[in-house]
């Protein structure tokens, strides 16, 4: 089996508003999943329905080849976006009791948050109180709430904010370790700069639809237009422009170079490839530049939510 | 996997460490005791005070009868006129001057009566000097129309109604007073229980929202036990408080009567003359001999079992209906709204006990309060030191029992889904929408 998480057709009514709409996804083992969607789409429901939190209307949910069922709960490591912790307990108290919920027996809690606080350099928290520590310290103490029971699933939602760079890096270093480990990641967030750098596949919730899902290499594939960047140098621009513009569809755009560029966007037509376009320009100009235009996830999100 | 050992522990521990219960438990009682302290010391330098009061009397009959006692004197005047004798009364800086006229005719015996003071004299004072003189006038009277006033005395008769049940159980008024006293108790207990523990609850639920914990707990709890294990820790908690306060109310009062206990004895008060002297008399024995057995005549067994299941089925009730108020809101604030509907019929429970269960703890009203689930506890309690048939209580508790699954259930619905909303304060009309989610 590849897929550690499956949801077959999922919806969720709260009243009159359809919060979700048969949605279905698979979650490839070992892999980070991006779950995007505009704010009030329904990614939190959804979430919360795999953490039995709330229950679906209809449809199934498979949690490694097994329907949901509370045994489950030692198996999933959440951290929600709205989280927070007791105000005056003190840190270790609390990362204990948070771990033994989790269904980890005392010790053995200990013994694993003893290597955690060492890890991320927070030992000397432990007596302390969450109101004592910062928004980023607490962060810390969720995120190693989040993982301290080896989760083969791990939902983070936004886990980013709230940390300075330096933490931010931390952690996210610390969920690709955790994907090395053979843990399953779901990842949910608006920062667009992470899904690229982090997501193997994604999903896209939009009003409670899934408008569009799969690896990302394969989504960017599917939305790239067959555009070219273009820097050109030449003495006489205004009949290379001219002859470009006959034979191909461009438009304007800019760049940093350090020459005194001609700049062009090159959109082929079905059939050409990159090869036909350098061969046609290197007789007219110098190409100082030339790049495939591959849609950002952040191009895909816009268009997509906009399309629908 | 069931959590609810865990939970339990934390929300008792968290409770009984927290500063201001330690505080709460360790001073009330110390309060109370010092309160009741500060008081009776007050009341006994009121009464010590002696009070000198002057008596004109210039019809001859009455002067007599004014003996000096531990804080009062009496003078005596003689031969003065009455402005003459309160110049004289107002010189010496006295209580005030008692004043009785000659009579107009003979069989009167007196004339008007008055007391002449700087300030308005005590209600207790003024009610002594008459008692006092109704009784001489009395006996004066009847003497002047030859009435042998020993033959009367001898005639008086004290009557106390022997009451016996057709059981054979034998009561007294003691009894009632006793069985009120025991019923008043419990249901006030629980009525307090209830507002105090029931408001920490939901303050505890409004906690977990604010500090947005909530969502982390039941990835892993379901609510319902999260639920559970908050309203079971917060009582126990407040067992231990309510136990606490017991034990060192009785420590503290042990040492104060070690420590006044002589003084009190030599600070005599008129009061405490009056119930000594009447505990003395034969009568008064007799009574406290009829309380004792009243007591034991209690059905003691059945009290305490049906405290015990009363207390904790209406308990339940009202503190999951707290529990759901705490998760339907944000903050303290917005909670109003709600508490009415919780706070009246535990109000109207503790007015109907008190006053119809007095009046005829079997009439129609507290038998029908004492079946409704929401009054039932308070108002059960109240009427079965009075002898309440089992099947009435059985009745009564299976539709408490029924009430409270009930209100568990639903008080857990809006839990659920409360627990997990931000902002705007729900209406009731969302509130019950939120059950069918």
């Amino acid at each position: 089996m590849n897929n550690l998480l499956v949801t077959d057709s999922v919806s969720k009514n709260f009243g009159n508003f359809k919060a979700l709409n048969n949605v279905s996804i698979s979650v490839p083992r070992g892999s980070i999943f991006g779950l995007l969607g505009p704010n009030g789409a329904g990614k939190t429901t959804f979430i919360r329905i795999i953490n039995q939190i709330t229950m679906p209307d209809t449809g199934s949910v498979m949690l490694d080849g097994e329907a949901l069922k509370p045994e489950h709960v030692k198996d999933i490591g959440y951290l929600p976006e709205e989280r927070g912790l007791y105000k005056s307990m003190k840190v270790g108290e609390q990362a204990l009791y948070l771990a033994q919920l989790k269904g980890l027996s005392h010790s053995e809690a200990k013994k694993r948050l003893k290597y955690w606080f060492d890890r991320l350099e927070i030992g000397d928290w432990w007596n302390k109180k969450i109101q004592e520590l910062s928004k980023g310290m607490a962060q810390k103490i969720q995120f190693v709430v989040t993982v301290l029971h080896e989760p083969k699933l791990l939902i983070f939602d936004e886990p980013f904010s709230g940390f300075d760079p330096i933490n931010a890096n931390l952690i996210k270093d610390e969920i690709l370790r955790l994907r090395d480990k053979g843990a399953t990641v779901i990842f949910s967030t608006h920062r667009m700069e992470s899904v690229e750098e982090l997501c193997d596949n994604i999903a896209l919730i939009h009003k409670s639809n899934k408008i569009l899902d799969g690896k990302l290499i394969d989504i960017k594939r599917q939305y790239k237009t067959n555009t070219f960047e273009v820097g050109l140098v030449t003495n006489n621009e205004q009949a290379v422009i001219k002859s470009i513009n006959e034979k191909f569809e461009t438009s304007q755009t800019d760049f940093k170079s350090i020459n005194d560029d001609l700049k062009i966007n090159i959109k082929l037509k079905n059939g050409e490839s990159a090869n036909d376009l350098i061969s046609f320009l290197s007789n007219k100009a110098q190409i100082n530049h030339f790049v495939e235009l591959v849609p950002s996830a952040n191009d895909i999100f816009i268009q997509s939510v906009k399309n629908h | 996997m069931n959590h609810l050992p865990l939970i339990i522990k934390r929300e008792y521990l968290t409770k009984v460490k927290n500063k201001s219960f330690i505080i709460m438990t360790i001073l009330s009682p110390l309060i109370m005791i010092a309160l009741i302290a500060v008081v009776a010391y007050l009341s006994q330098l009121n009464n010590n005070k002696e009070r000198t009061i002057a008596i004109l009397d210039d019809s001859g009959f009455v002067s007599s009868i004014f003996k000096d006692t531990e804080n009062t004197k009496y003078e005596i005047l003689q031969e003065v006129s009455l402005e003459d004798a309160k110049k004289q009364v107002e010189e010496k800086e006295q209580y005030g001057l008692l004043y009785v006229s000659k009579p107009d005719e003979t069989k009167n015996v007196v004339g008007s009566v008055r007391f002449y003071s700087e300030d308005t004299p005590s209600l207790t004072i003024m009610a002594g000097l008459e008692r006092k003189l109704e009784k001489r006038l009395t006996d004066l009277k009847l003497e002047l129309d030859g009435v042998d006033t020993e033959k009367i005395k001898s005639s008086k008769t004290n009557i106390t109604i022997d009451q016996e049940s057709f059981t054979g159980e034998k009561t007294s008024k003691i009894d009632n007073v006793l069985k009120l006293a025991f019923g008043g108790i419990a249901g006030y207990l629980l009525f307090m229980f209830i507002i105090i523990y029931g408001n920490m609850i939901m303050r505890s639920v409004i906690e977990e929202k604010t500090s947005r914990i909530i969502e982390i707990i039941i990835s892993s709890v379901k609510p319902v036990q999260l639920m559970l294990g908050k309203i079971i820790g917060t009582s126990l908690a407040g067992i231990t408080q309510f136990a606490i306060w017991v034990i060192l109310g009785g420590v503290a009062m042990t040492i104060l009567s070690a420590i006044f206990g002589v003084s009190l004895t030599e600070m005599q008060t008129p009061q405490q003359e009056i119930v000594q002297q009447a505990m003395q008399s034969p009568e008064a024995q007799d009574q406290i001999k009829m309380a004792m057995t009243a007591f034991y005549n209690l059905p003691i067994a059945n009290l305490i079992i049906a405290f015990l299941f009363f207390f904790i089925g209406g308990y339940l009730l009202y503190s999951s209906l707290y529990a759901a108020i705490g998760a339907a809101v944000d903050n303290e604030t917005d909670t109003q709204q709600f508490m009415l509907p919780i706070l009246m019929p535990l109000i109207l429970a503790v007015y109907v006990g008190v006053f119809t269960v007095i009046e005829d703890p079997h009439g129609t009203v507290s038998t029908v309060f004492s079946f409704i689930p929401f009054t039932s506890p308070v108002v059960m309690l109240m009427r079965i030191p009075f002898g309440v048939p089992i099947w009435q209580q059985i009745v009564s508790l299976a539709l408490l029992t029924g009430t409270f699954m009930f209100t568990v259930w639903f008080a857990a619905k809006i839990y659920r889904v409360g627990i997990l909303m931000y902002g705007k304060k729900p209406s009731y009309k969302e509130l019950f929408k939120w059950i069918k989610y």
